[in-house]
């Protein structure tokens, strides 16, 4: 099973319970840290050795011998990063999507593709636990094609836990499009309701099915679980704000490491989790 | 005027709910809630709308099923996981990025492109001014071209009203609506939290302000969670040269201030208000000072 963790706002504790859940499974997981521009998974581990691989996206390379400046491929790119002077085809590589397009459609064949730096995956092993963390490069712009190389390491036999970026656009959709369940990380605030149901609407758009985790969630009040009733969405967690998880987390301690007891409630919001995923395939 | 940006790295630091009190302290200034994929400064702000346009960004493309016959070529040709990976192919619209590649080398010319509406941007009068937000379209890709448009639109509703400030709430992260907020603004504010994520987000947001030699300060909310770790990140943002213009405590009034659809700043016993205060008079001053 897929399980993706996300929340449109940020901050309401995805990386925590992301954590506290493959933790809590007891079985082999795969932890995907598919928040690219900061990923935070890591720090909930001691660290060990990890493998590093760099992530490259592909980028024209102009042959100045072969290209006559027919200015076709500037007319073709959508995303303005091939300027064509009379004397001179230039790139701006922070522009470029890596679609191709250009290199197919160059009838001279002097466009061809090198690899360029965008980030890098670090690999580690903590007991059942195989953590994949994807590092955007800073100043960077594109995360997508680092997340779906982040989410190339999936293997179908395991349990594996997407930790998403915030928000509800392009990194969060290209995290969860495939996902086999969403569970939505909230709080019982206007923002947090605000964001949610947006977030409600992204997913079910992409038609996953989706759950709800409500954390802090005696610091608010009651329209979320309005909410989620009128939507016939689970909620299938709520933990209280206690001062001792923020501390705990303030440290880099997980959720479990502040409230052990948590434990059998995780494994049965993953029980719950794949209830979900097969009721959906049928 | 001055330009000043609100961003964080990590999200829920807090970024927005200082934001809507920075903008109440502020005698006059214009407003941009630049975190257009969870905005929520008009929850704070109350604004009404005054105008509505339509954002439209990039393309999609379509495919016109009497004339595909599910060759598949598109699909190979697909890097943005934009075509269904099986027959009958379908454009996924979360995977497309607009490249034109799949119409372009269709066999059967039977994908064209469409214009790709992404939402709707709004003018705004807030309770503590003209403010610039939009609403984007579910799935949209959240692009930094409309926190440029917003950016360029806010500055320019600043200079006709001659207004002194310009506050942008911005996006959570460091990727392209993060750059597109903060190059050639006069100052960003970065609000962290004393935790291990808040550092580690906090380190990749000054190394970006570096690579775009940008000027930044910190302040730390919910500070009193762990004083250590407050003087840790403090003196990490110092070595780099990046000074401390505030600490804000952890305060349930904030949040009680959220229910009431009002910034903290207006509740008179609110620790985190006098904070503020504190915070804003400190801001002020730096950038007043030529």
């Amino acid at each position: 099973m897929k399980l993706a963790i996300a929340s449109g706002k940020g901050g309401t504790g995805k990386t925590t319970l992301t954590v506290a859940l493959a933790q809590a499974a007891q079985a082999p997981v795969q932890l995907l840290d598919c928040d690219v521009e900061e990923p935070n998974s890591h720090l909930f581990f001691t660290k060990g050795d990890s493998k590093r691989d760099v992530v490259t996206v592909a980028v024209p390379h102009i042959d100045p011998q072969r290209c006559t400046h027919c200015g076709l491929c500037g007319d073709f790119c959508a995303y303005n990063a091939l300027a064509c002077l009379p004397t001179e085809t230039i790139l701006f590589e922070g522009l470029c999507h890596s679609c191709g397009g250009c290199m197919r459609l160059c009838p001279h064949q002097a466009i061809s593709e090198r690899q360029q730096r965008i980030g890098y995956i670090d690999q580690w092993r903590h007991g059942q636990i195989d953590l994949f963390s994807g590092v955007l490069d800073v100043g960077q712009a594109m995360s997508p094609p680092l997340i779906r190389a982040v989410k190339r390491h999936q293997q179908a036999d395991k349990l594996i836990l997407l930790d998403c970026p915030p928000g509800t656009s392009c990194p969060l959709t290209t995290t969860i499009h495939d996902a086999d369940v969403v569970i939505l990380v909230t709080e019982p605030t206007p923002f947090g309701l605000h964001d949610l149901q947006i977030a409600v609407e992204t997913v079910r758009q992409l038609n996953r099915p989706v759950a709800v985790i409500i954390n802090r969630s005696d610091l608010g009040d009651q329209s979320i679980h309005d909410y989620c009733r009128s939507k016939k969405i689970p909620i299938l967690l709520q933990i209280p704000f206690e001062k001792r998880i923020a501390v705990a987390y303030s440290r880099g301690d997980g959720l479990l490491d502040a409230l052990p007891g948590l434990q059998p409630q995780l494994a049965l919001v993953l029980n719950q989790a794949r209830k979900l995923y097969r009721e959906n395939l049928t | 005027m001055k330009e000043l940006i609100v961003i964080s790295g990590k999200g829920g630091t807090g970024k927005t709910s200082l934001t809507a009190c920075l903008a109440t302290l502020a005698e006059q200034c214009v407003i941009a809630d630049c975190d257009v994929d969870a905005a929520n400064l008009h929850l704070l702000l109350s604004p009404r709308v005054h105008h509505r346009t339509p954002f439209v960004s990039g393309e999609m493309a379509v495919i016109d099923e009497t004339r595909c016959n599910q060759c598949g070529h598109c699909q190979q040709l697909c890097r943005f996981e934009g075509i269904s990976p099986t027959p009958p192919y379908t454009i996924l619209p979360s995977g497309c990025e607009g490249c034109r590649v799949c119409a372009h080398f269709c066999p059967q010319q039977a994908i064209s492109m469409v214009p790709r509406q992404c939402g709707e941007w709004y003018r705004s009068v807030s309770s503590a001014g003209p403010m610039i937000h939009a609403r984007i379209n579910v799935g949209a890709e959240n692009s930094g071209k409309l926190v440029s448009l917003f950016r360029q639109q806010a500055r320019q509703l600043a200079e006709e009203q001659q207004s002194p400030w310009l506050l942008v709430d911005g996006p959570p992260g460091l990727g392209c609506p993060v750059i597109a907020s903060v190059t050639g603004a006069d100052a960003v504010l970065i609000v962290t939290e004393p935790t291990l994520a808040g550092q580690h987000d906090m380190v990749r947001i000054i190394d970006l302000l570096e690579h775009f030699s940008m000027t930044g300060y910190i302040c730390i909310n919910r500070w009193d969670i762990n004083p250590e770790m407050t003087r840790t990140i403090r003196q990490i943002a110092e070595q780099r040269g990046v000074s401390c213009v505030g600490l804000i405590p952890f305060d349930r009034q904030v949040v009680s201030a959220q229910l009431k659809a009002r910034p903290v700043i207006d509740q008179p016993d609110s620790i985190a208000a006098m904070a503020i205060k504190d915070l804003w008079d400190n801001v002020h001053a730096i950038l007043s000072t030529p």
